[in-house]
C-alpha cells in the first residue's frame, strides 16, 4: 500500500533518517517501534506531507508520490492522528469534522443538516454515543481521538497513522480504540501504529518495523516475536564510554527524597509522581531515564518548587529538611535547574549574554541598591572564557547564538549561583556533537569538584555514558535502580510501561 | 548585507524615533516661523509633561508584556481627591470632626490614591491571573465612576496659588512640570538600567517562565510595576488639576491611548521585554511636537487625529520590520 524507499532526511547537519526502507500493508496494523529520537516522528511527518523535503521516494498504491503539504496528503488518502490532538475545543463535533471541507447549499450557505447527518453516520460507525452538536471541549480525550478518526474517515483515508494514541487515555478508552482499529482493519484500511508500549503491539499489531538511530533495522510479522526480541532490536548498539574511572565511594548523601508525590493539575485523583524516593551523593552523577511522559521533567520541576500546591513529600539537602515553595527558595538552598526547553525557560532570548548569565545572581552584584556593572561584566566574561562560549562579546543577544552556546549560557547562569546540586533536563538536546562532549566533560568535572548532579535524559547512550548510577522511571514511578554496568535491555525493560 | 544589518540594527533601533523626531522638527520649522522659538519650545515641553509621567509608568507595564488602560481615569480620580481635600477637607458628621488639608497633604493623598488603584490592578492581575487588558479596563470604569461620585459631576475649582504653582510655576527659567517629569524620567531610567528591579522587568517581559525559574518573584515585580503606573498617573493628575486650577470630572479621558502611542512610537514592543524609557520620552515628544506643529500650521483638529493615527501605524510598521529578522 505504502512503501518508503531509501528515505533520508537531514536537519542542519543532523541526519534524522538515513536510507529508511519500509512497507505498510493494507488491512493490517503496521507498528513502528523505536526509542525516543529513533526517527519515528520525522518519518511520519514525511509520510503525511509536513516535510516535503527529503531524499528517496515514497510509493503509494504503486505510484511515486511527493506530498507538499498535509492537505495534499489528506486529499491523497493519508491521514495522521497526532499525539497532541488538533481539534478546536469550542466548536462542535460536526464543525470540527468538516473544518476546511464544509458542505454548502446551492445558496452558498453552510449545509448544516447534511454535515450533521454525515457526522452522525460516522459517529455511529465508530460507536461514539454523543450528539454531533457536542462541543469538543466537553469530550474526554479518548472521545476526542474518535472524532479525529471520524475526520480521517470523512475524507476516505486509506492510510491512518496514529502517533502514540494511547498515551493520554484511560484503560477503558483503550479498549474502545482497539475495537475501532479492528473494524478499520476489516474494511481494509492501512493502519500505521506508533507506540512504545510493547504489550499493546503484541495485542494489536500484525507487522512491525524497528527504527534505530534513523535507520530501518528490521521488519516482519509480529507473530512469533517475544518482548526480548523486540527490545534487542530497538537497542542493539555499542555504548560509547566517557565514564569516569575513579570515584570516591560512600560519601554522605547530598540529596535525599522521600515519598515525593505530584498530583495531576486537572485529574486530581491521578498522580504524575508516585511516592518517589531516592538519593544523590556529593560528587555523584545520577541519571534518570524514562520514556516520554514518565514524569522525569515533573520530578525536577517539583524539586525546584514549581508545583508547591500539588506536591508533597520530604526532601533533605545536606541533612537539612527543605521547604521549597518557589524557585527562589530552591536557589537559596543550593539547587539549580537547567530546564528542558532552553529557548523558553532557560534563557531570555531577547537579552544579551551578560544579562542572562547574571539574572540568577543579581543580589550578589548589588551595592547599596545599584548593580555593579563592572562586577557583572567580569562575571559574564569569566564564564564565557571558562565554558568556551563562542560569542562576539558578552553583549551579544542570546538569540543569535547556536544551540550549544545557548546551553552553555544556561549552565553559566546556574553555575554562578554555586549550587550544591545541579539538575539537568535533557542537557544536550538539539546540540551538535562537539558541544555535547564539552558539556559532558563539564558535568564530569563539576562532579569531581563535589557537586551532586541529577541528569534526566531520554537518550540511553547519554545516560549510560555519564551516570554513576541510573534510576529508571515509568508512568510516574521509580521502577528500577541500576548500576552503571546494567545493560541497555535491562534499562529499557524497566522504562516500558507495564499497564495498558 | 546580512552582517551589516546585524551590526547596525541595535543602533538603528535605538535612534529610530530620534531620527523621526528630527525630520519632523525640520519639516515643521520650514513651514512655520513660530516653531523654533524659545517660548514655543517650553510650551511643547510643558504640554507633554503630563503624558511623559503617564507614559513612563505605561512603559514599565508594557515591558512586562502587560497594558494599563486605567491611567486616564486614575489620573482624574487622583486629581479630584487632591482638589476636593484641599478645598473642602473631610467632615465626619458623626463626631463633628473636620480635617483640613494643606497643599502638601492633598498632594500626598492624591499620589496615594493613584498608587492604591494601581496596586489594586496589580493584585487583580497576579492574584486571579486576569489578563491585564481586562483588569485595567474594569479599573478604567471604576475609577471614572468614583471620580463622578466624588465630584458629584462638577469641577472642583479655586485651589489657591500655592497649589496651582505646581502646574504653572517656573523654577530657574524652566517650567515646574518639566522639572517634575524630567526628574521622574531620570529616576526611572536609573531604576531600569542600574537596579535589580529593572532587570527583572525586562526578564519577565522577555520570558516569564525563564524569569520564574531564575528565582524572580514575578508577582511582586508586577505588583510594583502596576503600583508605579498608578502613582505616576496620579502625578499627571496633580499637574493637570493644578494647571487648570480645577479638577474636571472628565479629565484624562482617552489619555491611555496617547500614552500607549508614546510607548509604541518609542520602540517598546507590546509583547514585552524590549524597549526603553528614553524611547518613550521621544515618543511623547514626537506626539507633542506633532500636535503643536499641526496647530501652528492651522490644520483642522479633525485632520490632526488622522495624522496622529498614521504616525502610530508607521511607527509600529517600522518597528515590526526592524525586528523581523530575529
Amino acid at each position: 500500500m505504502l512503501r518508503a524507499e531509501n528515505i533520508t532526511k537531514r536537519f542542519a547537519g543532523v541526519t534524522a533518517l538515513e536510507n529508511v526502507c519500509l512497507e505498510f500493508q493494507a488491512g493490517k496494523v503496521n507498528a513502528v517501534i523505536g526509542e525516543n529520537g529513533a526517527g519515528k516522528s520525522t518519518l511520519m511527518k514525511i509520510l503525511s506531507g509536513v516535510y516535503p523535503d527529503y531524499e528517496g521516494r515514497i510509493l503509494y498504491k504503486g505510484k511515486t508520490v511527493r506530498f507538499s503539504s498535509p492537505r495534499e496528503a489528506q486529499d491523497g488518502g493519508i491521514a495522521i492522528i497526532h499525539q497532541e490532538l488538533n481539534l478546536i475545543p469550542y466548536l462542535s463535533i460536526t464543525e470540527n469534522v468538516f473544518l476546511g471541507r464544509e458542505l454548502t447549499t446551492s445558496w452558498g450557505t453552510l449545509d448544516k443538516k447534511a454535515m450533521r447527518a454525515r457526522t452522525q453516520q460516522l459517529l455511529d460507525r465508530l460507536k461514539l454515543a454523543v450528539s454531533p452538536d457536542t462541543l469538543v471541549a466537553e469530550l474526554k480525550v479518548g472521545q476526542q481521538q474518535v472524532v479525529e478518526i471520524a475526520k480521517a474517515l470523512l475524507i476516505d483515508s486509506e492510510v491512518i497513522i496514529m502517533d502514540e494514541p494511547t498515551s493520554a487515555i484511560s484503560e477503558s478508552e483503550v479498549e474502545v480504540l482497539f475495537s475501532i482499529i479492528a473494524d478499520l482493519k476489516k474494511s481494509n484500511k492501512t493502519i500505521v501504529y506508533i507506540s512504545h508500549k510493547l504489550d499493546e503491539l503484541f495485542k494489536m499489531a500484525d507487522r512491525f518495523v524497528v527504527l534505530r538511530d534513523g535507520k530501518s533495522i528490521e521488519s516482519g510479522e509480529i507473530r512469533g516475536m517475544t518482548h526480548d526480541d523486540i527490545i534487542r532490536k530497538m537497542v542493539g548498539r555499542e555504548v560509547q564510554t566517557i565514564r569516569r574511572q575513579t570515584r570516591i565511594e560512600n560519601i554522605k548523601p547530598l540529596l535525599t527524597v522521600k515519598d515525593l508525590c505530584l498530583k495531576h493539575p486537572v485529574r486530581t485523583q491521578e498522580n504524575l509522581l508516585k511516592n518517589i524516593s531516592f538519593h544523590v551523593d556529593r560528587g555523584e552523577i545520577v541519571g534518570i531515564f524514562g520514556l516520554m511522559g514518565a514524569g522525569r521533567t515533573e520530578l525536577l520541576e517539583t524539586l525546584f518548587g514549581l508545583h508547591p500546591k500539588r506536591s508533597h513529600g520530604t526532601v533533605f539537602l545536606d541533612e537539612r529538611k527543605l521547604t521549597v515553595r518557589k524557585p527562589a527558595d530552591a536557589i537559596d538552598a543550593g539547587l539549580a535547574l537547567v530546564p528542558e526547553d532552553r529557548k523558553k525557560d532557560g534563557l531570555v532570548l531577547g537579552l544579551d549574554v551578560r544579562t542572562n548569565i547574571s539574572l540568577t545572581n543579581l543580589k550578589s552584584l548589588e551595592q547599596s541598591g545599584f548593580l555593579n556593572k563592572t562586577k557583572e561584566i567580569a562575571l559574564a566574561k569569566k564564564y564565557v572564557a571558562d565554558l568556551k562560549i563562542k560569542t562576539s562579546s558578552e553583549k551579544q543577544l542570546a538569540q543569535n547564538l547556536s544551540g550549544g552556546n545557548q546551553q552553555k549560557i544556561v549552565l553559566s547562569k546556574w553555575l554562578a549561583t554555586h549550587p550544591k546540586l545541579l539538575m539537568l533536563d535533557e542537557p544536550t538536546r538539539g546540540i551538535d556533537v562537539n558541544a555535547k562532549n564539552e558539556i559532558y566533560k563539564l558535568i564530569l568535572q563539576l562532579a569531581g569538584e563535589g557537586m551532586g548532579i541529577l541528569v534526566v535524559s531520554s537518550e540511553l547512550p547519554e545516560i549510560m555514558a555519564i551516570s554513576d548510577r541510573i534510576l529508571v522511571m515509568s508512568e510516574g514511578s521509580l521502577t528500577s535502580e541500576l548500576s552503571v554496568d546494567a545493560s541497555e535491555d535491562e534499562i529499557l525493560k524497566a522504562a516500558i510501561p507495564q499497564t495498558i | 548585507m546580512q552582517i551589516s544589518l546585524q551590526t547596525y540594527r541595535p543602533a538603528l533601533l535605538k535612534f529610530q524615533s530620534l531620527i523621526a523626531l528630527l525630520i519632523l522638527c525640520l519639516t515643521i520649522g520650514l513651514l512655520s516661523d513660530k516653531f523654533f522659538t524659545v517660548a514655543n519650545g517650553w510650551n511643547v515641553l510643558r504640554q507633554i509633561s503630563v503624558n511623559v509621567c503617564i507614559s513612563v509608568g505605561m512603559t514599565l507595564v508594557v515591558l512586562t508584556a502587560g497594558i494599563d488602560l486605567s491611567v486616564g481615569s486614575v489620573l482624574a480620580l487622583s486629581g479630584a481627591i487632591a482638589a476636593g481635600l484641599l478645598r473642602n477637607g473631610i467632615e465626619l458628621p458623626a463626631s463633628n470632626l473636620y480635617i483640613g488639608f494643606t497643599v502638601f497633604g492633598a498632594i500626598v493623598a492624591g499620589l496615594l490614591t493613584g498608587s492604591v488603584l494601581g496596586w489594586f490592578n496589580g493584585w487583580a492581575i497576579t492574584r486571579f491571573k486576569l489578563p491585564p487588558f481586562v483588569a485595567t479596563l474594569a479599573m478604567l470604569t471604576i475609577a471614572r465612576g468614583l471620580t463622578m461620585l466624588w465630584t458629584e459631576g462638577f469641577p472642583i475649582t479655586g485651589l489657591g496659588d500655592s497649589f496651582t504653582f505646581l502646574g504653572t510655576g517656573w523654577l530657574l527659567g524652566i517650567p515646574l512640570p518639566v522639572w517634575i517629569s524630567g526628574g521622574i524620567v531620570l529616576v526611572v531610567v536609573l531604576l531600569m538600567d542600574q537596579t535589580r528591579f529593572g532587570r527583572y522587568v525586562y526578564a519577565i517581559g522577555g520570558s516569564e517562565s525563564a524569569a520564574r525559574l531564575s528565582g524572580v518573584n514575578i508577582n511582586r515585580i508586577k505588583m510594583l510595576v502596576y503600583t508605579m503606573a498608578g502613582g505616576l498617573a496620579a502625578v499627571g493628575g496633580l499637574l493637570v488639576t493644578s494647571r487648570l486650577d480645577s479638577a474636571q470630572p472628565n479629565a484624562g479621558t482617552s489619555y491611555e491611548l496617547d500614552s500607549i502611542a508614546a510607548v509604541v512610537i518609542g520602540g517598546t514592543s507590546l509583547s514585552g521585554g524590549r524597549g526603553s524609557i528614553l524611547g518613550t520620552v521621544q515618543g511623547a515628544v514626537i506626539i507633542g511636537v506633532l500636535n503643536n506643529g499641526l496647530v501652528l500650521l492651522n490644520v483642522s483638529p479633525f485632520w490632526q487625529q488622522v495624522v496622529k493615527g498614521i504616525v502610530i501605524l508607521l511607527a509600529v510598521i517600522i518597528d515590526k520590520s526592524s525586528s523581523r529578522n530575529d
